[in-house]
């Protein structure tokens, strides 16, 4: 009985089991997924936020201090994404194995030649990025690096697994590389189309599929439209047409159902990341359901 | 460079392949093992072929725009091509180029504040009946008046010490080392150290700094109690538990020359605080802290100004309990749109020694609740409410600056507050203050703006 009490107080404290696998502290759900498929049973994952935060801007609470300090790494997206609540997890973590420079911080943007690096530095331009956008995960093709790197890092910290590591992201390259040419196919009716955005998310995305961005609903990175802002942006449309506007699932619609009523083009929310949407379940449907997603508003 | 690599682990395969005197049935999954890794470069490769491609096509896009420049358009309400394209082809810095001398100068960060203060009654007479004030705990002047100007310099030492040292310059430009600590970045086992000169990890509102308090200035019991906030030299331990369960304990041992203490009473070692600090999730759109705080102080000839009354001596120990609990709420957890914060602490306290050569010996009370809530992005109400009950001090004290002359210190405080964005925030704060004999209204407007890299805030 007496057992029993006690145990079901360390269970009701989360007392951490010594681990028999590698703990992995995710910022995003898509590095979390990321993470599974390359360390399968050996790692347990845990996500910081959720497809519907902002993650720019999450609070640092308390329950991710906990989970931080029981992490053997952080596999965050990096590039100042995270820059608003990461810092001081790691600090009030005092967790050394994440620490910045540990071989347990973990970045995905290092391992990306990063787009949109802004010519100059100055918070005149809005929520800008010093070393490029970091919403690198709108590209599956990144998966291949940043997996590849993943599965270097894990085998550098746990190397009693190493081997499996390394041969279950050679099995997702695998994979991942029949999806990409499915997606490729899928998508080749994208190709050129003109979009409008309404946060300065995408680029790789556009990259991906060769989506025209013609404009942004946002006059700087961060900043909200004004309606004038947004006169301006119906009148430029007006010239330039676009197919649809495109925001993420965190994202506040209101500018974008403002312009998408008055230039009678579908606003189209996409996944963003998975959980975003109720098709976006895990790594490959998050990149399917944003195909339909996008192919549909194309036929409307 | 990488062709060269993968060349070479190609050569490397097949020389394993080649030496494969291997049985049979251990070589048949290297082989498989193989033709993944060679599958897995392939698709590495032609991943990075389409991403040449893309950008190919998008310098091709360029050139076009460029020889052919589109009308210009209104305000910079367009991504011009050749903007997009620009970014596109950026690259990486060279890591080769030298580093220039001040690439490990620390990360510098600047608030400024100013204040537009109005009030019914003579600021400079302000007095909180029943209670010894510390140092400009008091309202501001009447009128325009620059408040608090901070730099703070901050970086790692080396892999295993972070240090920060913030320089505070009050209005008239008398600079003070506000903090200047140490802190190991690096001890096993979930411990921090901490040394130096900072604010106590007691309470919830203590550590902050002013620019990230929730209303222009403290509730009554951080004013009247704690001189706005205690921090001082000294040392700190911090330990959190490895539980998923948020546990963290702490204590300090400070040299006492902060109000309440004062004059490094005991030989430089005069205060000693230990706190708990608590807290999880309830769900995705909710979250929570909980606190509880001990701090002993022991003064020797602290000398406080009253300004009906003039200086004031205190010799003795002050005890204080803090007992803090916060709610954090947005929907979904996005706090983008709409989020709502809501604290109370209620603060136990006892003061013994000799005020002005007499016997005190009494208990004080305090609390406040008080909610702030982003009803739209950068638009933010909040409302506080505060309260104070000095002890009794019998007929000696009676009439000092101890007697509360029958005065339960109240106010009540309004915000209204616009951010023009994270860094930059313009708040109108109104105060039914009932501290004094006679009420005072008071209107304050303030600005706040931080810029350089600023670290992320605390919960």
């Amino acid at each position: 009985m007496i057992r029993a009490i006690v145990l079901a107080a360390l269970l009701a404290l989360g007392v951490s089991t010594p681990s028999w696998a590698l703990s992995v502290f995710a910022c995003e759900p898509e590095w979390a997924a990321l993470a599974s498929e390359i360390g399968g049973p050996k790692v347990t994952t845990y996500t910081a936020t959720t497809a519907l935060q902002d993650p720019h801007q999450i609070q640092a609470r308390p329950s991710l201090i906990a989970r931080a300090r029981a992490a053997d790494i952080a596999v965050c997206t990096g590039s100042e994404l995270e820059t608003g609540w990461l810092p001081q997890i790691l600090i009030q973590s005092a967790n050394k194995k994440i620490a910045p420079g540990a071989p347990g911080n973990f970045e995905a943007t290092r391992f990306v030649a990063l787009l949109e690096r802004p010519a100059r530095l100055d918070r005149a331009e809005g929520d800008i990025h010093a070393g490029g956008n970091p919403h690198i995960q709108s590209d599956p093709r990144v998966m291949i690096p940043v997996g590849k790197a993943m599965a270097e890092r894990f085998a550098q910290i746990d190397p009693a697994n190493a081997a499996l590591y390394r041969s279950r992201y050679a099995a997702f390259a695998v994979k991942w590389q029949a999806a990409l040419v499915r997606w490729q196919a899928r998508a080749a009716p994208l190709r050129g189309q003109p979009i409008a955005v309404q946060h300065k998310t995408w680029i790789y995305l556009e990259t991906w599929l060769g989506l025209k961005r013609v404009v942004a609903l946002e006059p700087k990175p961060g900043v909200p439209a004004s309606s004038g802002y947004l006169a301006q942006v119906l009148g430029l449309l007006q010239k330039t047409p676009v197919k649809m506007v495109i925001r993420s699932a965190y994202e506040d619609g209101r500018s974008s159902t403002f312009v998408s009523e008055r230039a009678h083009i579908p606003a189209v929310v996409l996944p963003y990341t998975i959980g975003g949407t109720p098709g976006a379940k895990d790594l490959y449907s998050l990149y399917d359901d944003t195909l339909t997603r996008l192919l549909e508003a194309l036929t409307k | 460079m990488n062709r060269a690599i993968a060349t070479l682990r190609v050569c490397g395969i097949a020389a394993a392949l080649g030496s494969a005197a291997l049985p049979a049935h251990a070589a048949e999954p290297d082989v498989a093992a193989i033709r993944q890794e060679i599958a897995a470069m392939r698709a590495d490769y032609e991943t990075r072929i389409a991403t040449l491609e893309a950008r190919v096509a998008a310098a091709e896009a360029a050139a076009a725009a460029t020889s052919a420049p589109s009308p210009a358009e209104p305000g910079q309400a367009v991504d011009e091509p050749v903007e997009l394209a620009e970014d596109t082809l950026d690259e990486p810095p060279a890591t080769s180029a030298p580093a220039p001398a001040n690439a490990l100068n620390p990360g510098t960060s600047v608030v400024l504040n100013g204040n537009y203060f109005a009030s019914s009654r003579d600021p400079s007479m302000a007095r909180m009946p029943g209670f010894a004030l510390g140092d400009e705990t008091g309202p501001p002047s009447r009128g325009f008046s620059l408040a608090e100007s901070e730099v703070t310099l901050a970086a790692n030492v080396d892999p295993s010490l972070y240090a920060s040292l913030t320089v505070a310059f009050d209005g008239q430009g008398e600079a003070g080392v506000e903090e200047a600590y140490i802190q190991t970045t690096a001890l096993p086992g979930g411990l921090t150290l901490k040394g130096g000169r900072f604010f106590s990890g007691v309470g919830y509102l203590n550590e902050r700094h002013g620019h990230n308090w929730s209303f222009i200035d403290m509730p009554l019991p951080y004013r009247a109690m704690l001189g706005n906030q205690y921090g001082d030299d000294g040392v700190q331990v911090r330990w959190l538990s490895p539980t998923a369960l948020f546990l963290e304990f702490g204590g300090e041992w400070f040299r006492g020359d902060s109000f309440p203490a004062g004059n490094g009473a005991d030989r430089g070692a005069g205060v000693q605080t230990a706190f708990v600090h608590t807290g999880g999730d309830i769900d995705d759109s909710s979250s929570w802290l909980a606190a509880a705080s001990y701090i002993h102080t022991r003064a020797d000839a602290r000398e406080t100004q009253d300004p009906l009354l003039g200086t004031d001596l205190f010799s003795g120990d002050s005890d204080l309990t803090i007992l803090s609990a916060v709610y954090k709420w947005a929907p979904g957890g996005n706090s983008v749109q709409r989020n709502l914060m809501l604290s109370g602490e209620y603060f136990l306290g006892t003061e013994s020694g000799l005020f002005n050569g007499l016997a005190l010996d009494r208990d004080n009370t305090g609390w406040y609740v008080q909610g702030v809530y982003q009803f739209r992005p950068r638009w933010s109400v909040g409302l506080r409410y505060a309260a104070l009950d000095a002890g009794e001090v019998g007929p000696l004290l009676a009439g000092s600056t101890l007697d509360d002359l029958g005065v339960g210190a109240r106010a009540a405080t309004a915000l209204l507050e616009y951010d023009s964005s994270e860094f930059g925030r313009f708040r109108l704060q109104y105060t039914r203050d009932e501290s004094d004999l006679r009420a005072n209204d008071a209107l304050l407007f303030q600005y706040t703006v931080t810029y350089g890299p600023h670290g992320a805030h605390r919960y």
